[in-house]
This record gives structure tokens, sequence and C-alpha cells, in this order.
């Protein structure tokens, strides 16, 4: 029928292709956005560091941070309270192994991250740039992994190599049981 | 001569045989009997007189009831259908809330009853105020509001959202005793409706160089999981809606990320913000919580999938056996890889299997409820289910996975459970007197 008939055939497929485009249409209602406007939530960094903003801090100035704002839950020399160790641990050895920073965590990047989107519990986002880069540098250097005088900024921190950072199998999407 | 039908059962008596060990009858026994044939095998409700009284009209039935309410509670005497909390007084720190598996029953969970797990308690988020950004590696940054979602094109579909932890008490070298509830009830399931995802980040324009996206919740953590971006344009959804009422605040109100089969952490909830990225954010929750060590030290890193996973909620430990006799063994059965295949159950400890019902429709990645008659002796019996997805995948035996993935060093806590997936077949044992114990077999 198709074959005898060309020009039912164009019909038919102008039809079908029509209709596939109405059925795609979509009623487009999002609102275009600037970087300006979504700057504050604008907060994910990336390993390669992608995403940190300006700004600089040293282990010094964030210890003096950590007293005050994460001390009562970390503990007064990082090493766990109410809530988790974030100096010193053992590399992971089975599925009862405590997860720390030094131990566990494969990318420095992740800390940055973290503390600025989610700390300290009972006020997140309450701490600037500034801040979250000392709180970052403290940490990494009671950790031994960055020197007591060594800042942290957008192009120093993606460089700290984590210890545990091949320590992955990178699961998706394999399928095996 | 007329066959009565206390003879059509005696006839259909005669023709049950036990399909395995330990009294598992065929499962035609559920379609053809049902509880007459229940009863029959019992013994006891075609008795003439067992019920040993007259029956008179109760109070309820000789007044008129109460006032209909504008929404609509449970009977006052199912106030102990609850789920359990692991954190109740919402101390700085996860609060768990496990659905009761083994007081429901059917394909899906009642919303008050989803299990829920908030890393910082649920936020107080008013609708209207709520945004969704969609930016990265788009051709143009989006921004939605709920108003603007409600105009678009729906689809409707089930979806278990199952714990990356779930069973994973299941790690500790001794069977722990405790329910169903607190052993598997990190796992629910829900009709869900909402938005295609790949129809707003197709609006934004995806850049060929996007691989991923980061999601991130406006709860006080700010959330954030990555998500390829190839399951995104797959089946994923912004849903809107849970069993056909806006989502409960601890599921993600006003709207939440779906990814059905896969881990639910991953899930966003109170979704606010997805970035299109080459690669993925490395986040605290996918690069530390949810990497699962194996033995060695070595760790899987995107564990994603939610593999296939049944385990019997009817009897479980907390329900006692009532005496020998008919019972309907049940449970869910589900995978992340599409539809339930098939489940067989077991009443020796794995020695025999016979094959369960499943309930129609078997919907793809989402609660298939099996069901196996079973005539109890009264002797001791270890209850097993194992299931096979349509992707041809079946539930290890615990040894297999405890080879691969090992066990925890001491006997934790229930609620202290390492952040590890955990599919294998679970086994409860039913004693002699009824009681119904968690065992390894």
């Amino acid at each position: 029928m198709f074959t005898r008939n060309p020009a039912g055939l164009a019909a038919l497929l102008t039809f079908v292709l029509s209709a596939a485009m109405v059925f795609a249409q979509a009623p487009n209602l999002g609102k275009p956005v600037s970087p300006a406007e979504i700057a504050a939530w604008d907060i994910n960094v990336l390993p390669d560091g992608s995403g940190l903003p300006p700004g600089s801090g040293t282990p010094a100035d964030g210890a003096r941070i950590y007293t005050a704002k994460c001390s009562a839950c970390h503990g007064p020399e990082g090493k766990g309270g109410p809530s988790a160790r974030l100096v010193g641990g053992e590399p992971v050895k089975n599925m009862s192994s405590e997860k720390t920073i030094a131990g566990f965590w494969p990318y420095s990047t992740t800390l940055f991250d973290y503390i600025r989107r989610a700390m300290p519990w009972q006020q997140p986002r309450s701490l600037t740039n500034e801040e979250v880069y000392a709180l970052t540098a403290y940490i990494l250097s009671q950790n031994q992994l960055i020197g007591e005088r060594d800042a942290m900024n957008a192009q120093t921190l993606p460089k700290v190599r984590m210890p545990n950072r091949d320590g992955f199998i990178v699961r998706f999407p394999d399928r095996t049981p | 001569m007329n066959k009565t039908p206390s003879d059509r059962i005696k006839r259909e008596l005669t023709d049950l045989q036990a399909v395995a060990g330990n009294g598992l009858l065929h499962r035609r026994a559920l379609l053809r009997g049902g509880a007459a044939l229940a009863g029959a095998m019992t013994g006891y409700t075609l008795l003439p007189s067992a019920l040993g009284q007259q029956l008179t009209d109760d109070a309820w039935s000789r007044v008129p009831g109460s006032t209909v309410p504008d929404y609509g509670s449970r009977s006052r005497f199912e106030k102990d259908v609850v789920r359990t909390l692991s954190n109740p007084k919402g101390e700085p720190r996860t609060q768990h809330a496990r659905t009761p598996h083994h007081l429901i029953n059917g394909t899906f969970t009642p919303n008050g009853l989803h299990f829920v797990i908030s890393h910082a308690g649920d936020p107080d988020i008013e609708p209207d105020k709520h945004r969704l950004v969609i930016h990265g590696l788009v051709k143009q940054p989006l921004v939605f509001t709920l108003d603007t979602l409600a105009r678009y094109p729906m689809v409707s579909r089930m979806a278990f959202v199952e714990c990356g932890g779930n069973s994973a008490p299941l790690f500790s070298p001794q069977p722990i005793q405790a329910s169903v509830q607190a052993l598997h009830g990190l796992v629910s399931c829900s009709e869900w409706t909402g938005v295609p995802l790949s129809t707003l980040l197709d609006e934004a324009g995806i850049d060929p160089k996007a691989k991923w996206l980061i999601a991130e919740g406006g709860d006080s953590p700010h959330l954030s999981r990555s998500v390829p971006l190839s399951k995104a344009m797959d089946d994923a959804m912004i849903a809107l809606y849970q069993n056909g009422e806006r989502i409960m605040p601890g599921n993600g109100y006003p709207m939440r990320l779906l990814l059905p089969g896969w881990e639910g952490n991953m899930n966003t909830k109170w979704v606010r913000r997805i970035q299109l990225t080459e690669g993925p954010g490395m986040t605290f929750y996918e690069s530390r919580t949810y990497a699962a060590i194996l033995p060695g030290g070595k760790a899987y890193q995107f564990y994603f999938m939610q593999e296939v996973k049944s385990f019997i909620t009817h009897p479980s430990p907390g329900l006692a056996m009532k005496g020998p006799g008919f019972y309907e063994i049940s449970g869910i059965a589900y995978s992340g890889y599409g539809r339930i295949a098939k489940v067989m159950v077991s009443a020796d400890g794995g020695k025999s299997w016979a094959q369960a019902a499943l309930q129609e429709p078997v919907h793809s990645k989402a609660f298939t409820r099996f069901r196996a008659p079973w005539r109890w002796d009264g002797g001791p019996a270890v209850l097993q289910s194992r299931a096979w997805d349509e992707a041809g995948y079946a539930q290890p035996t615990r040894t297999q996975l405890v080879a691969a993935r090992g066990e925890t060093a001491q006997v934790p806590p229930v609620t202290a459970f390492p952040s590890q997936h955990y599919n294998a077949i679970v086994s409860w044992s039913v004693e002699r007197g009824g009681e119904v114990k968690h065992v390894y077999a």
C-alpha cells in the first residue's frame, strides 16, 4: 500500500513527524537565570579544584576558628567527640574500619566542599570562604598532609594528594554481583 | 450427583501435594481454595460449633458513628503500627525512621510509614519559595518554581527507595535478634508522580561535554550527590507526589530527585539545584559514607545499584506462629535492575524450594509481593526466600556475599550498621513453640 501510493506515504510521514514534535514539545517555563543570581548557591567544588572561590587560609587561622566553632563536637584536638574524628586514624582494612580523612578520603577538595555546605552543624553556610580555607588547612595540617605554614587556596588545595587516593574500585557501571 | 463445596475442598486437598520439604504447598492452593481451603487444612473452621457463643450486636453497631474528618486517619486500634526511631529527640546527628514491614501488607508503603533518613532533620520548606536551578554545562541555566513544574507533562510510576545500608545488620558475624523492621526497615515503595528530569535538562540544553550531574538538597547539610547523566536521561524524575498526595516532608517536600532502583541517598530530597558537569563531584556521601570497604581495604566507589533482594515479612521475628496448620508465607522482592522474574521459598533452610506466587502487576524497580502456601506441622523449620530479576541476577546466599564483602568485626548494635549494600538470602527459624528467630542458614 505504501509503495503504491508515495503521496500517501509522504502524508503519513508528515503526520507522524508533526505528531512527534507536538508530543515532544514542553511548556518551556524555566526562567533564564544568570551566574550572579545563583552565586550564593553555586557551591560545588570538584576534585580538579573547579568551583573553589577566591580567598586563602592558614592552619594557624584555622586553629582559632576550630576552637571556637568545631571543638565542642569533634573534640579539642579533632580526635573525635560526639561527632566524628577529624585528625588521625589508620588506613582502612575492612567494613568495620573508621573512615577517617587521612585514612580514607580520596580528595582534599571534598573537605572544603563539605565544610562549606554543611558545617558547623547548627549553623551551616555561616562561615566565610576564608574561614573554610583556614579550617581546611588546619585539619590537613593536623593530619600532617600539609605543612604547619601552608596556606590553602584555589591553587594549593587541589594539589594536596590524599593517602588513600588510589584505594577505590569504581563499581559503576560494573554489573558483577 | 451434585458435588457440594466440601466435596470439592476434600478433592482439592487430596490433589494438593507438598512441592518442597517441610510442608510447602503448590502456589495454586492460594488461587483455587482461598480461605475455605485454608480452613479445611487447619481443620477447625468447618466444625459446626467451633465459635462456642452466639453473635450479638456490638455497641458500635447500635449507635451512629463519629463525624467524618476532613483528613482521614487510621483506626485507634492501629496506633502501634509505627516507624521505629533511631534518634527520637533529634540530637545533632542522623535520624532514621524504619518501616514496619511485618505490620503492613501489599506492595506500597503508606506515606506516614515510608522510611526516612535525615542527616540534620527535615527542613520546613515553604513551597512557594522553593526553587529548582539547573545550571553548569547547559546552554541556558534555568530556574523552576513548583507552580511552573505543575504545568509540565507528568509521569507516575511505582518505585522502591532503599538506603544503601538497609539490611547491613546481617553483616554481623552472629545473627542479630530483631524484627524485620529493625533489620530491613530502610526500604519502602511508593507511586511517585512528577516531571521526567530529561524534559527539564533538554529545555536547558545539554552541553555535549556533560557526563554527570551533581544534585543538591535545600536541607541544612545541603546534601549533594553525583549522578551519571545517562541515568538522568533514562528514568530519573523530579517527583512532586507520593502515593497521590504531595511528598511528605521527610521524603523531600516539595520535590525530590527520584532515581528508580538506585541507592536511596542519591535520590536527593528537597532538591534545589542540579549542576551538569564533566566528572563527579566526589562529594562527602559518595567518596566517604557510601563507599563500601572490601576485605583488604580497597573500597567500592559509586555502588549505585540496589541489587535483587527479597525477605519474608510474614511470618518474621515478633510474629509468633499460633499452632500447626495452614499459613501463607509472604514477603517482598525487588531489584534495581527491573522486574522480579521469580521468587522461590524454602521451609527447610534451602534444601528444597517451591515457587512462590507473584502479585500482579509486577512493576519494574518496585516491590513485588510474593506468597507461598505452607502447612506447618509444628516442628522446627527454617524459612527462606530467594529472588531472581529480569536481568538474570539471583540473590546470593549469605555465605557467598560474606566471602566477597566480609563481616563486621563485632556484633554491632542493630542501628549501628556499616553503610554497605546487603542483598543476600535472609533466614527465619520457626521454633517448635511457634517463635520466629533470625538465623544464618
